[in-house]
């Protein structure tokens, strides 16, 4: 085991990392940018290191010198939390040039995961369902027709070298596929240059639902359950619960295997997540992979009793992994609220500012993990995620009556913050009969 | 005279109108960056840009002014 590490995050995740560290008996070593000076894991840390100036590319992002750091501290390994370096092969690589070890998987699974279009081929080979549809480019209207009927209307018809929804629609039988194909083809023209479009099933009702995998260097690799985060605002994840009100024991179980064959087949070995698409008739479609530990990993820790963070570093340390896939248990049921900085009734404006009050509640149910304190000033530069507050229950029902307490009772002035928004979504009709789709913002609202 | 104030603390990613600009109410004046988002600044009210207090990259605080117009 390590007697050292340097954690390359900052925020609520280095804090939880620092934890873990303690736990497992390991000194810490945490950096920081300018902005950073007075934050909590500078604090939590047993050394602490200036890296650089507050916009994140001249610190956090600044391999050499957190290398250098880690070298200089006699640090073994270093852990990059999520974001940042956390899925930066290159970086992996300079970490392990270094004669240190990276808390997270090698570098080439990183990068099988990291190209979407070799993914789905890696995965297709692999037995993973994907989403149904073409992985060239078409440009014939009567090829287009004959592979909407092959996989089946509704069919979403897009452009190749399109982004943010531009060329995009949606097309229900063969009269409408020749309507959207020529409309796409014309957009995708004007906008993008180039008016290849390729057609993937249309997902109705669709779920965003994950499983977490844990490999070791010993090629063992088990499930740990799912997490549903189908609640999102600008493809950020708000609210995440598991278990998923829709997954049955024997849907885990084939999600779950799935994930396993993804993680296997490009030699994955770390904690990392298989997020899946899952559509209303419960079919589920590979979305992509996330090669780090997730924002969201605290409810699988609360439902398993599973220490993912703690794994992460056992198994790179290159301990076995002595969990069997029958010692995974779901025990009642969590919620995770993620508290942002953010001004609801603008739109979800940022909000940075000094935290003049801050008041958490404690039960013994509820979790909470933060980078703040009362009189610590959120700056601009980073995420507006300031905390997350993980509630647990015997049941969901229970859960989601205690998130409503814990959000109650939690005091936060000087900053805006989405907690009105967690108490209007947790005590809706919709998240109440689990109608958790991912237009469930937009569908609050109707 | 109007002053076009930042309605929170970041960093200018675009200015898109220079001196002597008309602007029309709801044109958009200069893109913010905060907490990882592109924040677009609009005037509230039409008139002429009498001066641009930013340039690209520089930190404002909430309340700062950045823009000045004339009626």
């Amino acid at each position: 085991m390590f007697s050292k590490v340097l954690i390359a995050n900052r925020g609520e995740i280095a804090c939880r990392v620092i934890r873990a560290c303690k736990e497992l008996g390991i000194k810490t070593v945490a950096v920081y940018s300018e902005a950073d000076k007075e934050a909590l894991h500078v604090k939590m840390a047993d050394e602490a290191y200036l890296i650089g100036p507050p916009p994140a590319a001249q610190s956090y992002l600044n391999m050499d010198k957190i290398i250098e750091v880690a070298k200089n501290a006699g640090a073994e390994a270093i852990h990059p939390g999520y974001g940042f370096l956390a899925e930066n092969s290159t970086f992996i690589r300079k970490v392990q040039e270094a004669g240190l070890v990276f808390i997270g998987p090698n570098p080439e699974a990183v990068e099988a995961m990291g190209s979407k279009i070799e993914a789905r081929q890696t995965m297709q080979k692999a037995g993973v369902p994907v989403v149904p549809g073409t992985t060239e480019g078409i440009s014939d209207l009567e090829e287009a027709k004959r592979i909407a009927n092959e996989i089946g209307y509704p069919v979403m018809v897009k452009a190749s070298a399109g982004g943010g929804g531009i060329g995009m629609q949606i097309a229900k039988n063969d009269a409408e596929l020749e309507q959207a194909f020529k409309m796409c083809q014309m957009r995708a023209k004007a906008y993008f240059g180039d008016p290849t479009l390729y057609i993937e099933k249309y997902i109705e009702q669709p779920r965003h639902i994950e499983i977490q995998v844990l490999a070791d260097k010993h090629g063992n690799v088990i499930h740990v359950n799912e997490r549903e985060c189908s609640i999102q605002r600008r493809h950020q994840k708000v609210i995440e619960e598991s278990p998923s009100v829709v997954v049955t024991p024997e849907l885990r179980e084939k999600m779950g295997e799935a994930a396993k064959r993804a993680a296997e087949a490009i030699n994955y070995d770390n904690a990392g997540t298989v997020e899946f698409l899952v559509d209303k008739d419960l079919n589920f479609y590979f979305l992509e992979m996330n090669t780090r530990i997730q924002v969201e990993h605290p409810v699988t820790e609360m439902t398993t009793g599973i220490d993912l963070v703690q794994w992460q570093i056992k198994i790179a340390a290159g301990e076995e992994l002595t969990l069997k896939q029958e010692d995974v248990k779901i025990n009642g049921h969590a919620i995770e609220c993620r508290i942002y900085a953010e001004d609801p009734d603008k739109n979800f404006m940022p909000s940075p500012g000094t935290i003049t009050k801050l008041v958490w509640p404690e039960y013994e149910w509820l979790r909470i993990d933060h980078g703040v304190y009362e009189g610590f000033t959120v700056t601009p530069f980073y995420d507006p995620m300031i905390a997350k507050m993980i509630a647990w229950g015997k049941d969901r029902e229970e859960a989601r009556l205690r998130m409503i307490e814990a959000l109650k009772n939690t005091v936060i002035e000087g900053v805006k913050t989405n907690i009105p928004f967690h108490l209007e979504a947790l005590q809706h009709p919709l998240f109440i009969e689990g109608k958790t789709y991912t237009s469930f913002i937009s569908d609050m609202k109707k | 005279m109007a002053e076009i104030i930042s309605p929170m603390a970041g960093v200018v990613a675009e200015v898109k109108v220079k001196p002597g600009d008309t602007v029309e109410p709801g044109q958009e004046l200069f893109i913010m960056e905060s907490m990882k988002m592109m924040i677009p600044l609009e005037a509230d009210k039409g008139g002429v840009v009498k001066e641009v207090k930013v340039n690209v990259g520089d930190f404002v605080n909430e309340g700062d002014v950045v823009i000045v117009l004339e009626d």
